[in-house]
């Protein structure tokens, strides 16, 4: 009996281990040593902003020359320059991104319409009477923004505003499709100088809900000596390309409502 | 109880629903608690929990039937499901990441993981218990794998949305999970007794 159990246990042992060693041999998957290193210098956050399922995903495509070395989205100069090296390809630099919240109104300049106690998102929020700030263009500071983050850049302030880290921001643009009122938008990451209002309202209409508003007084679009910004829909708008960041705007907006990226 | 000669599809009904492994029989919850924060995820394990459940009970069926029975050797069945199920789910990795890396980069990490999940043996040693054929052991693991499946999606989409709500501090996390675990497993005992199983 014991002989017995040790054989069939045994055999049903060796059994296993003869075939999964062949298995090993005969479905054995050739991985591309450049793919190895590429996923090496490669975030690992798997973000996905480059369009690939994660950094493994990216790190298959560059190896087998699918993509250009300057995919990756969250890694910047510095990753692309790593990846360029293992590739063995020149890169040409392009202009960084970074994503910014463009309101900066806190409760004592846009009132509240009504006390929100539903759930903690700002999606709710907004479904429920367009929210409960009186401004319906502006942040509602309750962090779906900063959940998705996946770099931890978005924080909230004590004024409940979504206020975004340039130096933690890897520019996936989660947090951009993440906001229902599509106040994130990405900025190069050398302008200073930004709008930081997204209120349509005519001027008038602005300035009764929020004190810091955009009233689409163009006194910025005449001041401007590059000529680069335009009111579109009752809205400043800065043409990155024109803009040498003199920062006259910042002095005449009689709203405050252009100003420095702290 | 169920036996060989109920029918088939009395059989499936049985496993899915009246016993449901995680909330009626409390077996595999270790998974059930640690893969359900994200509906993504628990999606993820329980297609993987499909797959290697019902390839595990085939081949733990054929070993059991036409390897220990015939030497007498039916008290090592735990040694030997164990020693199946691990060498199976290896071999299963290595065929899915050769043939599918889609499947494999989908599955990837869960298929490890179900290697010790205590739900796969056992469904491997009830296949044996209830004295099920070949064929009905297939369907009775699909109906589990099924169930584990229904249960732990549904679950997660709760925790999902119990994330937004306004939990009390003492509550959060683990605990409001366990409560809602408990009676969500009050509500599939609404089964018994379906179709007198």
């Amino acid at each position: 009996m014991i002989g017995q159990a040790i054989l069939v246990l045994g055999g049903l042992g060796l059994g296993f281990g003869i075939l999964l060693s062949f298995a090993s041999r005969k479905f054995a998957v050739v991985v591309d040593p450049k793919e190895e290193k590429i996923l090496e210098v490669l975030p690992g956050s798997n973000c996905g902003a480059c369009g690939f399922p994660g950094c493994q995903g990216l790190a298959e495509a560059l190896a087998k020359g699918k993509t250009e070395a300057t995919s990756c989205v969250a890694g910047g100069a510095e990753v692309t320059k790593k990846v360029a090296k293992i590739l063995g390809v020149e890169i040409e630099p392009k202009t960084e991104l970074v994503a910014f919240v463009a309101c900066r109104a806190g409760i004592k300049q846009a009132k509240k319409k009504f006390k929100y106690r539903g759930l903690n998102n700002c999606q709710a929020d907004a479904l429920l009477f367009t929210g409960d700030k009186s401004c319906v263009y502006g942040c509602l500071g309750l962090g779906s923004c900063a959940k998705v983050c996946p770099f931890d850049a978005i924080s909230i302030t004590a004024e409940g505003l979504a206020v975004i880290d340039p130096k933690k921001c890897k520019s996936c643009q989660k947090c951009v499709k993440a906001c229902p009122r599509n106040l994130i938008s990405m900025v190069p990451r050398a302008q200073e100088v930004i709008i930081i209002c997204k209120n349509r309202d005519r001027g008038k209409k602005a300035k009764e809900v929020c004190s810091i508003a955009c009233i689409a007084c163009r006194i910025c679009e005449k001041a401007c000596p590059q000529q680069a910004i335009s009111i579109v829909d009752n809205l400043a708008v800065i043409d990155y390309q024109k803009c040498n960041q003199c920062a006259i705007c910042v002095e005449k907006c009689p709203q405050k409502a252009i100003g420095v990226r702290s | 109880m169920i036996s060989n000669n109920m029918s088939i599809f009395l059989i499936f009904i049985s496993a899915m629903m009246v016993n449901n492994i995680l909330l009626i029989r409390f077996i595999g919850l270790c998974s059930f608690f640690g893969v359900s924060n994200r509906m993504e995820t628990s999606i993820g394990m329980g297609m993987a929990v499909i797959f290697v459940m019902v390839i595990a009970s085939i081949v733990s069926w054929l070993v059991y039937h036409h390897i220990l029975v015939p030497f007498h050797l039916e008290f090592l069945r735990t040694a030997t499901f164990i020693l199946t199920i691990a060498s199976l789910v290896q071999l299963e990795e290595m065929v899915i990441r050769k043939n599918s890396p889609n499947l494999y980069r989908a599955m990837g990490i869960y298929l490890p993981l179900i290697t010790t999940n205590c739900a796969i043996l056992a469904v491997a040693f009830l296949n044996i218990d209830y004295n099920l054929s070949f064929f009905k052991s297939i369907i009775y693991s699909l109906g589990v794998s099924l169930g584990y499946t229904l249960a732990i999606v549904m679950f997660a989409g709760i925790r999902e949305r119990i994330e937004l709500s306004p939990v009390p501090k003492s509550f959060k996390g683990y605990p409001i999970a366990f409560i809602t675990a408990s009676l969500m497993s009050l509500a599939f005992l609404g089964f018994k007794g379906l179709f007198g199983l």
